[in-house]
């Protein structure tokens, strides 16, 4: 039979997360993502080298209107952010997501010093890399990234988010601390491509960008997630060196707000239980939008990561 | 492959007469290539060009119809590898199955569940539109009977399958008339499954393992006279599935390779863990399978596959939208309330959902936003005070909210005041996600 194999130029960049002692920092592992020479897993025609990876999302304080299955898996360490890492890392998180919302000026507007407190008592806790994630209030991001970064230095991780708008402080702090960075677009493949070009003219790597292009949920705007980034992905391995990044998906964070994913039994009772919906929801969204290319994935409960898990397992094996 | 407009032009005749409504024979060879316009419609095309414009012009993945009457489905036809190079065109169909080992009102059971497999999202219903009964007893009799009970409870499209001739016979002769999918014939039984499939005008499943057998197979039973072919090529393995899948795709749409030129059927069994199949059949759904097989039955793991689907098939070119316009939600009177939205459809629904659930009437008014979200729409100024205001103005409103007070989504807070001010109305700042909204109509509104 004829060859159906694609030629595809470019190979998504490699990216390693964490430092561990040799390296400079304190992690036990480092994290590698990137490396693919062709769609997911499609290794009849090139090189899948890592399964992507799954950091579980914790925020620096307790969350507020978190459905019931979550509650059950955090409840009783979430007050405690280091509490709350140790339990992600039982559950299979091979790196954490430390949210920063307890800095958000409607959220509990807490202080760059009490943030950096938060990553320097995860960091100690835990022996994964991290994934340290702003509030999204431009301000308060520019007063408390600069300080968390500092805090978390020579531990190389992933700080966010750059975005067109508001990249420069992030990026400076990035460089100066020996960490890597991720650039933020709104479904939007050209805005993308500027928020690389805009970081990596600053002296940035773009071997150390990721791409986040927004996440929509499963049944929640995932059709726009998926086709960008495809479209991202087929651009990056086609060899448009602005668009062949690792990509991140914040799944668990979209997928929750979702009516089926976190809707009562009581108030719908023909859709079955909650505390298998809910989780099946995050996970079906996460194995979806990796037949997208996602090589990070931000998930939240415990049964959807091991699902997941046991999907890739399959795939590697 | 698809031809280009330079292809269709070389058999044309050249004369730009015009009488197709283009102004040359090329711009009219373009229309056709964009499928813009049909062949027909040049009288002067001589019967040899059409014969191989026909030929050329055949879908490369054949269009295989399952079922009979309002309980059909269509699949393959599809045209491209990825969704925004176009938009996928025919849903894959989702089968649930059913054993015939069961007892007789288990098999009923069974079957009552999966007419129950039906969900509303986005005012659209999305279902279960197929069953798998399964021939595990290896008895034509059993098989039979269990497929009687299955058609005659559900209106769905049915699979049978089974590899023994005499079993799918039996079967045929109580749903003959439904038009089933027989699945299926392999390389020992394709020439008495064939004949079962022509004699009755049924689609066929051919399965074997790996593309090249599958290859050997389809050519054989179209050579029997069967046309209508869903293929299975029993991969061992979701890495291995994968790529079957991806090729038979490519050799279909890349190199117009008919042997492989049929939509594809995957099958996924639980083996005890309930999430696992569903992972595999969405990651299926998205790259290129025609069927999805699975034992899952629970409203919990069918829900988020049906919305893969859902979501995997909307086309990219055109958001779902909803009518701009009033909407009445429930029977308000003058002092119901007034919310404003997009005519996205996610938005609509999501806000429709809400209203229903706080049990006060209310009055909805869509606003024509080309069908994006809220954000979306205001930043690319589609839903600012100018268009909200028009739309109030075009729609009436004052008609059904005497009381002259209008609530907007929390997420366009800062239009309040310049709305206020354009509209003469009392303009009230609504919560910002819609899940608040029960709660606040409830307080507010609920008089
Ligand atoms: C999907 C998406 C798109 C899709 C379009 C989807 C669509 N059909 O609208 C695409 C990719 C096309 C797109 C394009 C753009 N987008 Co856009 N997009 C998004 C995204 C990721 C999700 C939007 C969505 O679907 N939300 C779901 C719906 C249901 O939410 P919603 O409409 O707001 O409705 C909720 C509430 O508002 C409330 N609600 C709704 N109505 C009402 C009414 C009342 C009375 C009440 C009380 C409540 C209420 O209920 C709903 C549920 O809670 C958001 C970011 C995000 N995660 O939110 C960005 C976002 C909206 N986009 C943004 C931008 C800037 C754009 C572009 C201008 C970018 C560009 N330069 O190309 C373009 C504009 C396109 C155009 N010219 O039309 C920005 C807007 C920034 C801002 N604050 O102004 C956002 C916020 C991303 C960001 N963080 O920068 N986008
Ligand atoms: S009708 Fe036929 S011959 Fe005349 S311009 Fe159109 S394509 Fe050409």
């Amino acid at each position: 039979m004829e060859s159906v194999v694609e030629k595809w130029t470019t190979k998504v960049n490699t990216i390693t997360l964490g430092a561990t002692k040799q390296m400079g920092g304190t992690r036990e592992k480092t994290v590698t993502v990137g490396g693919s020479s062709t769609l997911p897993y499609l290794n009849f025609e090139g090189a899948w080298p890592n399964p992507p990876a799954i950091a579980i999302e914790m925020w620096d304080r307790e969350p507020d209107g978190w459905p019931e299955p979550l509650a059950d898996a955090y409840a009783d360490v979430w007050k405690d952010p280091a509490k709350w890492a140790k339990r992600a890392v039982e559950y299979g998180a091979e790196m954490l997501c430390v949210t920063l919302k307890g800095t958000h000026p409607d959220f509990g507007n807490r202080s760059p010093d009490e943030a950096a407190g938060v990553v320097k008592d995860v960091l100690k806790a835990v022996g994964v890399p991290l994934i340290i994630w702003g509030s999204g209030d431009f301000n308060k991001d520019n007063d408390v990234m600069p300080r968390v970064s500092e805090a978390a230095k020579g531990e190389n991780c992933l700080l966010g988010t750059a975005v067109e708008k508001n990249y420069k402080t992030l990026t400076a702090s990035c460089l100066a601390d020996g960490h890597k960075i991720i650039g933020e677009s709104p479904l939007d493949i050209n805005i993308a491509k500027q928020v690389n070009i805009l970081i990596s003219e600053m002296g940035f790597k773009l071997e150390d960008i990721v791409i986040f292009p927004a996440t929509g949920a499963l049944g929640y705007g995932m059709e726009y997630s998926y086709s960008i980034m495809e479209r991202g992905r087929t651009a990056g391995l086609s060899g448009d060196r602005m668009l062949a990044q690792p990509v991140i998906c914040t799944v668990g964070q979209e997928s929750w707000r979702v009516k089926e994913a976190r809707g009562s039994e009581k108030d719908f009772p023909t859709w079955g239980d909650l505390k298998k919906r809910g989780p099946l929801w995050e996970a079906t969204c996460a194995a979806t939008l990796m037949q997208a290319g996602g090589e990070i994935v931000v998930m939240r409960h415990p049964d959807a990561v091991k699902s997941f898990k046991s999907l890739l397992r399959e795939f590697t094996a | 492959m698809a031809l280009t407009g330079l292809d269709i032009y070389k058999l044309l005749p050249k004369t730009n007469c015009g009488e197709c409504k283009s102004p040359t024979c090329l711009a009219f060879a373009m229309r056709v290539a964009q499928k813009q316009a049909s062949i027909d419609q040049c009288p002067h095309v001589s019967a040899e060009s059409k014969e191989k414009l026909g030929a050329a012009s055949a879908p490369p993945i054949q269009l295989v119809t399952i079922g009979a009457g309002d309980f059909k489905i269509a699949i393959g036809n599809e045209t491209v590898l990825f969704r925004h190079e176009e938009t996928f065109h025919h849903p894959a169909g989702i089968a649930v199955t059913v054993s015939d080992k069961l007892s007789e009102a288990e098999i009923g059971a069974r079957a009552d569940k999966i007419v129950h497999l039906i969900f509303e999202r986005v005012g659209m219903k999305i279902a279960v539109d197929m069953a798998c009964i399964m021939n595990d007893s290896g008895d034509p009799a059993k098989f039979a009977a269990a497929v009687k009970i299955v058609a005659q409870k559900a209106p769905v499209a049915l699979i049978l399958a089974s590899d023994n001739p005499d079993s799918l016979k039996a079967a045929l002769e109580v749903c003959a008339d439904r038009r089933p999918l027989l699945c299926g014939a392999n390389a020992s039984n394709y020439q008495a499954v064939a004949a079962l499939a022509k004699e009755k005008n049924c689609p066929v499943v051919a399965r074997a393992k790996g593309l090249e057998a599958l290859t050997d197979l389809t050519q054989k039973i179209t050579a029997a006279g069967v046309k209508e072919i869903v293929l299975e090529s029993g991969a061992e393995g979701v890495r291995q599935t994968l790529e079957d899948l991806t090729k038979a795709r490519r050799y279909a749409l890349r190199k117009s390779f008919r042997p492989l030129g049929y939509p594809m059927l995957t099958c996924m069994m639980g083996d005890g863990d309930s999430f696992l199949p569903v992972l595999k059949a969405a990651a299926y759904i998205a790259k290129y399978a025609g069927i999805v097989v699975t034992d899952a039955i629970e409203p919990w793991q069918l829900m988020p596959l049906l919305t893969v689907r859902q979501n995997i098939y909307t086309d990219p070119r055109k958001p779902l939208q909803v009518e701009p316009g009033v909407h009445k939600i429930g029977e308000p009177g003058s002092k119901a309330p007034l919310l404003i939205t997009t005519n996205f459809s996610l938005t609509y629904y999501t806000v429709e959902g809400e209203v229903e659930g706080s049990k006060v009437a209310s009055n909805i008014l869509v606003v024509d936003t080309e069908g994006t979200s809220v954000l979306t729409a205001w930043a690319a100024e589609k839903f600012t005070t100018d268009q909200i205001a028009a739309a109030m103005n075009k729609y009436e409103v004052e008609a059904v909210a005497s009381h002259k007070k209008v609530i907007i989504p929390g997420l366009i807070a800062v239009e309040s005041g310049k709305l206020q001010e354009e509209s003469g109305w009392e303009v009230i700042v609504g919560p910002k996600e819609a899940s608040g909204i029960p709660s606040y109509l409830k307080a507010n509104w609920g008089g």
